[in-house]
C-alpha cells in the first residue's frame, strides 16, 4: 500500500477516471440532475438549520421551561414536534433526494429524464412541508408520532413523493449494463417502502381511524420503518458506494452484501412493535417485535464487517478524505446504535429505558451519527462533481466534522446515561416523581451544550457550501481535491 | 445482483409480510372489539341492564381533549398503565390496573405516548386533585409542583382587572404567590383551559373490564 495516498487523491478527484469514456457518460449523467440535486441540497441545507433552531428551542425549554413560555407557538410539544419533521422530512427526505437519487443514476448510468419534473416536484414537496411546520407550530398538529404534520399538507407530501420516487424507479428501468451494485437495490427497495408505509400510516390512523391501538401498532410500525426502510437503506447505499469509489479498491464480500441486505428488508420491518412493550396490545405482537428486533444483529454484524474489512489498512486515507471521514463516522455509529438497539428491544432492558430519555439518545443516535454523517458525506463528495469546484475551506470541514462528531457524542453518552438513571428511578416507587426530573436535570443542560457543538458545525457546513456555490474564486479544480491533511498543501489554501 | 425478478418480489414480500402480520391481523383480532360491562356471563356477552364500558367521552371533556392534542402533551405524558411488576406504574397510583386494548376503543386518536418526561395520566382523574389544582397547575407549574420542567400554559388563562365582584371561576392562588396577579387583578381560565382541566378531570381507569378486572 506505498502507493496508497497517490491513488486516494486520484480517485478523490472527480476527474480521476482513467477511462475517457467513462468521464463523459458520467458528467453527462451529472449534467443531468445538476440542477434538481442542487435544489433538493439546498433546501435540505435551509431545513437542516431551521430543524437546529427548533431544536435548541426545545432542548433549552427541557431544563428551563419558562423559556418562551408566554406563547403557544412555542411550547415543547409543538417545538420538538417542528424539529422532528423538519430534520427527517426535510433535512432527510431532501438530502437523499439528493444524494439518493444522483447515486442512482450514476449506478444505472443513465441521464435523468425531464429532471425539470424533479424540480417542479421538489419546489411542491418543500412548500407542503412549509405549510405543514407552520401548522404544527400554529396548533394544528396531530399528535401522531412522526406523523405530526396536518392533513391539508400531507396530500401535497404524498403527491410530490410519487414524482420523486417514480423518476428514481424510472432511471433504474433505463440503466445500463446487466449488474445491479448493492446500492441499488437498497435504493430501489426504499423508494418502493417509503410511500407504502407513509400512505399506509396516513390512512389508518389520521383519514379513517382505525379501531384503538390498531391505530398505535400502525403508528410504530410505520415510524420505526421510516429510520429501517428508509433513512437506514439511503445510508448503506451512500456507505457502499463511496466506500470503493474514494479508496479505489471494490467491497470486500458480495455475498455479505446479499446477506446484509435481504436480512435488514426481512428483519427490520417486524421491528417496531418494540415501542409498545409493556402497551395494551397483544402479547405476541410485541414479542414478534423482540424478535426481529434481536435479529437484527446478523444483518448489523454482516454490513459492519463488510465496511470494515472494505476500509480496513487504509484508514489515514479515511482521515485525509472529508467525505469518508464522516461516512467511517456514521458506518461506525450504523454497527454501535443498532446493537444498543437491540439490547433496548429485550424486556428486562425495555423495562427501564422505555419512556425515558434514553430513546430520545437512542434515535439520534441512528439519525444524526449514522445517517445525517454519512449523508454529510455524501454531499462532500457530490458537490464537486455537479458544480466542477472544489470545497472552498478545509479548516470549514474540519470544523463541521468536530463539531458534529463531538455534540453528537456527547448527546448520546448524556441523555443515555440520564436516561438509565430515569428509567431506574421511575421504577422504584418509593422515590418521589419531582426528585426523578431534577436528576435528569444536568443531563438536559449537558444536550443543549452538545446543540450548540452541533449548531456550530452546522453553520460551518453551510457557510462553506454557499461559499462554494455562489464564490466564483473557489474554482480550484486544477490544484485537486480539497483534502484534510495538514501536511498536504492541497488542502491548506 | 443479476436476478431482478426476485429482487423485486423480495422488496415486495418483505414489507408485505409485516404488513400483513402486524398491521392486518391486529386490525382483525383488536378491530371487532366492543364496549362490555366489567363482568360477562358464561357465554361470553354482557350483562344485561349493566352499564357498558368504556364509556364515550362527551362534551366539554371531548373538546379538552382537542386542546389536549394541539398542546402536543403527548410529547411528555403517556396514556398507558403497565402491568403490576413490570415497572411501577400501578405502585406510583397511575391506575388501579393495567391498560388494555379494549380500555381504548371509543377514542378516535389515541394518545398511548412513548415518554414519561412527566407521569402517566391514563388515571390522573381519579387521583385526589380537583380542578383548583388543575388550573394553578397548568397556569404555572411551579405553584404546585417546585422544580418541574412542564412549561407553564398561562395563555389559555386571561389575566384581567376585577370589575366589581371577583369572578368564582378566578385561580386561588396560595398566599403571596410570586406567580399571582397584582392587586386588584384576577385570572381567569378560558373556555379552552375549563376544556383541558375537564378532559383530564374525565381520564378514569375505574373500572373493570371482563380481561382486566380491579384487585382491591
Amino acid at each position: 500500500m506505498s502507493n496508497a495516498p497517490q491513488s486516494n487523491s486520484q480517485s478523490v478527484s472527480p476527474y480521476s477516471s482513467q477511462n475517457a469514456a467513462v468521464r463523459a457518460e458520467l458528467s453527462e449523467i451529472d449534467a443531468s440532475i445538476r440542477s434538481s440535486a442542487i435544489f433538493f441540497t439546498i433546501s435540505a441545507i435551509f431545513w437542516l438549520l431551521a430543524g437546529t433552531v427548533f431544536a435548541l428551542i426545545a432542548a433549552y425549554k427541557a431544563h428551563e421551561p419558562s423559556f418562551m413560555g408566554d406563547s403557544a407557538l412555542t411550547t415543547f410539544g409543538r417545538m420538538r414536534s417542528a424539529h422532528l419533521n423538519a430534520m427527517a422530512l426535510g433535512w432527510g427526505n431532501n438530502i437523499i433526494f439528493a444524494v439518493g437519487l444522483w447515486i442512482m443514476a450514476r449506478l444505472c448510468r443513465s441521464p435523468i429524464r425531464h429532471g425539470g419534473v424533479l424540480l417542479i416536484a421538489g419546489a411542491f414537496w418543500n412548500i407542503g412541508l412549509t405549510l405543514g411546520i407552520g401548522g404544527i407550530i400554529a396548533g394544528d398538529i396531530t399528535s401522531v408520532e412522526w406523523l405530526e404534520i396536518p392533513h391539508y399538507a400531507t396530500p401535497l407530501l404524498a403527491i410530490s413523493y410519487a414524482l420523486i420516487g417514480v423518476w428514481g424507479i424510472v432511471a433504474f428501468k433505463f440503466r445500463k449494463g446487466e449488474h445491479v451494485y448493492v446500492s441499488q437495490w437498497y435504493i430501489l427497495a426504499a423508494l418502493f417502502w417509503f410511500p407504502w408505509l407513509y400512505v399506509i400510516a396516513q390512512v389508518m390512523i389520521i383519514w379513517f381511524p382505525a379501531r384503538g391501538v390498531v391505530q398505535s401498532v400502525t403508528n410504530w410500525w410505520f415510524a420505526h420503518n421510516v429510520l429501517g426502510l428508509w433513512l437506514t437503506p439511503m445510508a448503506l447505499a451512500t456507505a457502499y458506494y463511496l466506500i470503493p469509489k474514494v479508496l479505489g479498491r471494490p467491497i470486500y464480500s458480495y455475498y455479505l452484501s446479499v446477506l446484509g441486505f435481504w436480512a435488514l428488508a426481512i428483519f427490520y420491518n417486524w421491528a417496531g412493535v418494540h415501542h409498545l412493550i409493556g402497551g395494551p396490545i397483544p402479547v405476541w405482537l410485541i414479542s414478534a417485535g423482540i424478535v426481529a428486533s434481536v435479529m437484527m444483529v446478523i444483518p448489523v454484524i454482516v454490513v459492519g464487517l463488510n465496511h470494515h474489512m472494505s476500509v480496513v489498512g487504509l484508514h489515514k486515507e479515511v482521515w485525509r478524505s472529508p467525505t469518508l471521514r464522516f461516512v467511517v463516522f456514521g458506518a461506525i455509529s450504523y454497527t454501535l446504535v443498532s446493537l444498543i438497539g437491540s439490547a433496548m428491544a429485550v424486556r428486562s432492558v425495555n423495562e427501564i429505558t422505555h419512556f425515558t430519555h434514553f430513546t430520545v439518545g437512542h434515535a439520534h443516535h441512528g439519525v444524526y451519527a449514522f445517517f445525517t454523517m454519512i449523508m454529510f458525506g455524501g454531499v462532500y463528495y457530490m458537490m464537486p462533481r455537479l458544480l466542477n469546484r472544489e470545497w472552498p475551506s478545509a479548516p470549514l470541514i474540519k470544523l463541521h466534522f468536530w463539531g458534529s462528531a463531538i455534540g453528537i457524542t456527547v448527546m448520546v453518552v448524556a441523555l443515555q446515561i440520564g436516561g438509565w438513571i430515569q428509567g431506574v428511578e421511575m421504577n422504584n416507587a418509593e422515590i418521589p416523581f419531582l426528585e426523578i426530573v431534577q436528576n435528569t436535570m444536568p443531563w438536559l443542560q449537558a444536550r443543549t451544550v452538545s446543540g450548540l457543538f452541533l449548531t456550530v458545525g452546522h453553520i460551518a457546513f453551510a457557510v462553506n457550501f454557499f461559499w462554494m456555490l455562489f464564490a466564483a474564486g473557489a474554482v480550484r479544480a486544477k490544484q485537486g481535491p480539497t483534502l484534510l491533511d495538514s501536511t498536504s498543501k492541497e488542502g491548506a489554501a | 445482483m443479476k436476478n431482478l425478478p426476485l429482487l423485486f418480489c423480495g422488496i415486495f414480500f418483505a414489507l408485505a409480510f409485516s404488513f400483513t402480520g402486524l398491521i392486518l391481523s391486529s386490525n382483525i383480532q383488536l378491530g371487532s372489539l366492543t364496549q362490555t360491562t366489567e363482568t360477562e356471563d358464561e357465554n361470553g356477552n354482557p350483562l344485561e341492564g349493566e352499564p357498558l364500558f368504556p364509556m364515550q367521552s362527551v362534551g366539554l371533556a371531548q373538546q379538552g381533549k382537542q386542546v389536549y392534542i394541539e398542546m402536543g402533551c403527548i410529547y411528555c405524558h403517556t396514556q398507558q398503565v403497565r402491568r403490576a411488576g413490570f415497572g411501577a406504574d400501578i405502585d406510583r397510583n397511575w391506575g388501579p390496573r393495567q391498560s388494555v386494548a379494549r380500555d381504548y376503543i371509543m377514542q378516535d386518536r389515541v394518545l398511548l405516548g412513548t415518554m414519561r418526561t412527566g407521569p402517566d395520566l391514563m388515571h390522573v382523574g381519579g387521583r385526589p386533585l380537583n380542578a383548583d389544582w388543575h388550573h394553578l397547575h397548568l397556569y404555572n407549574p411551579q405553584i404546585t409542583s417546585k422544580g418541574s420542567n412542564m412549561p407553564p400554559f398561562a395563555f389559555l388563562y386571561e389575566t384581567r382587572k376585577i370589575d366589581g365582584e371577583p369572578s368564582a371561576d378566578a385561580l386561588q392562588f396560595p398566599p403571596n404567590s410570586e406567580y399571582g396577579p397584582e392587586g386588584g387583578y384576577e385570572v381567569v381560565p378560558t373556555r379552552r383551559a375549563e376544556a383541558l382541566v375537564e378532559y383530564l378531570l374525565s381520564l378514569k381507569l375505574n373500572y373493570s373490564l371482563p380481561e382486566a378486572q380491579i384487585v382491591e
